[in-house]
């Protein structure tokens, strides 16, 4: 596993994103088949399956190290990453003869046969034998979640570089539900046919932040329809069969069984790009609706009738087995029409529709209609734009409305963990109740580093009680916090909860007394909640 | 028996003495451990200090400020406290402070470090009845690279970017960790070029009669291209901003005890970390807590919540103490 650690180290130290590609090129030319294979499905969020529990690592690990389990899980808050903390706190490895990143897996796929002593035999036989960075590596192999600052996206590049495939091809041939144990690297690399697997999406084309209209000149040539608040998705129909996935690339399709029937109308070899929202009485419920089944993999029937999905269609792909990504944007939505319309107007398949408009006043005026009708902006889509893939500037751009906003003053803050372990960066924030403050949310980011250091050594400087990790410090700064949505929650002391805050600016010119009230905040439950 | 030192919202108080010990506001008679800025204020009436933490003191506190100082090891009556210094190997000249008072004695650590660096005079452990220690890095996640594989590691790295023509950009910290990791690096591989404030302070030390290699100062006359292979000696903030980016091309890198964490090294963006800190580890500050023979510990700076929990669980009479100290590699230096 040597040189695949020596290629994490080069990736994982370097700012630079050639010198990331140059490495991993490097790598893909000289690592065998398997082992290539295996850092493909890593680096692109495919890891073995978890085949010891975190518990027994945490025991194992502060055991071995000869430190209390309480020190090892203060010591991980601080790290953020177990199989780092388990890495760190262990006695220096003794260090043996090298094996292979596949031979490594294969130990770990081998675990869930053994006895329990001899798991942990095996677990503690690899944190001896392993020096510190390979031992890091192990361990993520048995934790899941490798993520590192290598995308998918350098991984085709460095791919493109090393067979001199298409790097959009090379990521088309990426995707979907492939794992090392499904495929080879021949099959997957090689050989020419990404259609030969039925359940294949196309990567996700997404769009940049519209800054301003200046950007796009003349309204002509324009199309303009809703972004909706939902989860974007995938609807695939081949030979009988549906498949939905996430912009994630999770596979969905079991969670949504209403969109089940659409197989039955929608002609094989249909790709549909849309967003699944929660829908019903002809109009998208809120974002909290759709919350509810997000994560859950088998649907109650109650819920089911309380938060039916739709498919808003955005985007046609696939026409009659056809890629047709580089058709014009028009083109494709004339024959997505085509589909919605002969299908029965019962099934939960909808047109996003388009939002006409004479020029980009008119169109900002239904830009602030966007809360209303439970939509987080527009999305603006050159008619002559082909399908391209990954976020790219130019053709399509998200126009999201402004957030809400609130003055709220800091009263309680936490040291964060892994990138920002030594500072003060997780904060929890109150309104004006009367004469005393009330908590209603905490927030992480949105300062700048300078930011975060100067406020960490006030909060040194200034704690008045210690919970833990948590300072209680005196009310004195004021931060406009900002949010997308919020609603009643009877769980919360505020009686509010609110969706993605974070802190818009630190209002140093604001006295305590002039943060915003929990009445303020209340009085945005009836428009917004 | 009362206390030999108390905790005060000015500092570390000594009745018996009437003199407090890197106090952070205004007194008439401080006691310094070491020169960094969070233990040597400004506005002290007068101050005592080994003679080695002198000159740098005096640079920073400027001409005015009345310094006196005491060597390691010898005792000094002071009041009905009897005071000695010790070394710290914290920076050049930095003590832990031992304070008697019938026959009861209390050492300040103030930062210190275990491993010797080369260059600072070698921690000394001091036994005594209570040890009111830093522990910036109190927890078992840090443990540092030893001297001589570090030292390998620099000199890879320069002689690395040497070789391809690029300039070796390392950021520490102007007092001591600079001058550590100067008499660390192999001199012989290029030239070395210094930040204005780095070279202050060594200009500091030399004239003391400290040995450190030769180094250049970045000034705007400098011609840089003149040396494009240096390694380039810098203040963490420096690195960050844009007298940093006439260096190219280069490698960048900082030298701290934080960048033992994966998630520090990569927020700071540098294309390496080097693992080296001036205060002591995880194993550190526990083998010098034991040697200190102290049943009472006061932890002051850093994990202070975590690591007396774990010497309590050890049999200590273990507590926190609030100070205004930071640890001067707290914000990232």
């Amino acid at each position: 596993m040597k040189d695949f650690a020596e290629l994490f180290r080069h990736v994982d130290q370097t700012t630079k994103t050639n010198a990331k590609v140059a490495a991993l090129a490097e790598y893909f030319a000289t690592a065998t088949e398997d082992d290539k294979l295996w850092t493909i499905a890593l680096f692109t969020g495919r890891r073995p399956k978890r085949t010891v529990t975190s518990s027994k690592l945490r025991e194992w690990a502060a055991d071995a190290a000869g430190i209390p389990l309480w020190l090892f899980e203060d010591s991980y808050s601080v790290v953020g990453d177990l199989a780092e903390t388990i890495s760190l706190v262990l006695p220096e490895a003794k260090g043996v003869e090298d094996h292979s990143l596949t031979y490594w897996i294969s130990r770990t796929k081998s675990f869930p046969k053994l006895e329990e002593d001899d798991r942990k035999t095996a677990v503690l036989s690899a944190w001896t034998q392993l020096p510190n960075y390979q031992r890091f590596l192990f361990n993520k192999l048995l934790t899941g979640g490798f993520r590192v600052g290598v995308s998918a996206k350098l991984v085709t590049r460095a791919l493109s570089q090393t067979t001199g495939q298409d790097a959009a091809v090379l990521t088309h041939k990426l995707m979907g539900q492939w794992t090392p144990d499904t495929t080879t690297w021949q099959a997957l690399i090689e050989d020419d046919d990404p259609q030969s697997d039925l359940s294949k999406p196309y990567p996700f084309y997404l769009a940049h932040a519209l800054d301003n209209l200046d950007q796009l000149s003349d309204p002509t040539g324009w199309n303009a329809e809703r972004k909706w608040d939902g989860i974007r998705g995938q609807l695939i129909v081949r030979q009988g069969e549906h498949y939905i996935w996430s912009r994630g690339e999770d596979l969905m399709t079991d969670r949504f069984p209403e969109l089940a029937q659409l197989k039955d109308f929608v002609p094989d070899g249909t790709v549909i790009d849309g967003e699944i929202l929660a829908f019903r009485d002809g109009a998208p419920l809120s974002f909290n609706a759709l919350q509810k089944r997000i994560g859950r993999k088998t649907v109650p029937k109650k819920l089911l009738a309380e938060a039916p999905v739709v498919l808003m269609a955005y985007d046609l792909l696939e026409d009659q087995g056809r890629d047709i990504r580089e058709v014009t944007f028009a083109e494709r939505r004339n024959r997505l029409e085509k589909i919605i319309k002969s299908a029965p107007d019962h099934l939960p398949l909808h047109l996003s529709s388009s939002v006409p408009f004479d020029s980009w006043d008119h169109l900002a005026k239904e830009r602030d209609r966007s809360r209303d009708l439970n939509a987080e902006g527009l999305m603006l889509k050159r008619l002559d734009s082909p399908y391209l893939s990954g976020r790219k500037r130019g053709d399509w751009w998200k126009w999201k409305i402004d957030p809400l906003t609130i003055d709220a003053v800091m009263i309680y803050a936490q040291a964060g963990h892994g990138r920002r372990a030594n500072l003060f960066t997780d904060y929890t924030f109150a309104v004006w109740n009367g004469n005393e403050l009330t908590p209603f949310t905490k927030a992480y980011s949105g300062l700048t580093d300078a930011e975060f250091r100067e406020i960490t050594s006030w909060v040194r400087k200034n704690t008045l009680q210690r919970f833990g990790p948590v300072r209680q410090v005196p009310p004195h700064h004021v931060f406009e916090i900002a949010f997308e949505g919020i609603q009643a929650s009877p769980r919360h002391k505020s009686g509010v909860a609110l969706r993605f805050p974070r802190m818009l600016r630190w209002r140093k010119d604001k006295p305590v007394a002039e943060a915003n009230t929990l009445a303020d905040l209340k009085e945005m439950l009836e428009p917004y909640g | 028996m009362s206390d030999v030192l108390t905790f005060t919202d000015r500092g570390i108080y000594c009745a018996a003495g009437d003199f407090y010990i890197d106090p952070w506001k205004s007194v008439d008679r401080a006691l310094i451990t070491h020169g960094h800025a969070d233990h040597a204020r400004p506005g002290m009436k007068a101050y005592l200090a080994t003679p080695t933490a002198k000159p740098v003191m005096q640079y920073r506190l400027g001409s005015d400020a009345r310094i006196e100082t005491q060597l390691y090891g010898i005792e000094q009556k002071i009041g009905s406290a009897s005071v000695s210094f010790h070394p710290a190997g914290h920076v050049p000249g930095s003590a832990q402070i031992k304070v008697v008072v019938d026959g009861e004695a209390w050492v300040v650590s103030g930062d210190y470090k275990t491993v010797d660096d080369g260059l600072s005079e070698p921690f000394e452990p001091v036994k005594c009845h209570a040890f009111i220690s830093e522990c910036t890095f109190g927890l078992p996640v840090f443990n540092w690279t030893p001297q001589d594989v570090l030292a390998d590691q620099i000199n890879t790295w320069w002689q690395a970017n040497h070789s391809e023509g690029r300039f070796s950009l390392l950021g520490a910290y102007a007092l001591g960790k600079a001058q550590r990791l100067l008499s660390t690096v192999d001199a012989s591989i290029g030239p070395i070029l210094t930040h204005g404030a780095i070279e202050n302070t060594n200009e500091v030390l030399r004239a003391q009669g400290i040995a450190l290699p030769d180094t250049i100062r970045v000034t705007p006359e400098l011609n840089i291209k003149d040396y494009p292979r240096a390694l380039v000696l810098a203040t963490p903030g420096a690195l960050a901003q844009s007298w940093a980016q006439k260096f190219n091309p280069s490698s960048s890198a900082f030298a701290s005890g934080w960048m033992a964490l994966r998630g520090v090294r990569r927020r700071r963006s540098a294309d390496q970390g080097f693992i080296v800190s001036d205060h002591a580890d995880w194993r550190g500050l526990n083998e010098a807590i034991a040697a200190t023979e102290a049943e009472k510990i006061f932890v002051t700076h850093g994990y202070t919540s975590q690591f007396r929990r774990w010497l309590e669980d050890q049999g200590y009479d273990a507590h926190i103490v609030a100070t205004d100290y930071t640890g001067d590699e707290d914000s990232g230096e």
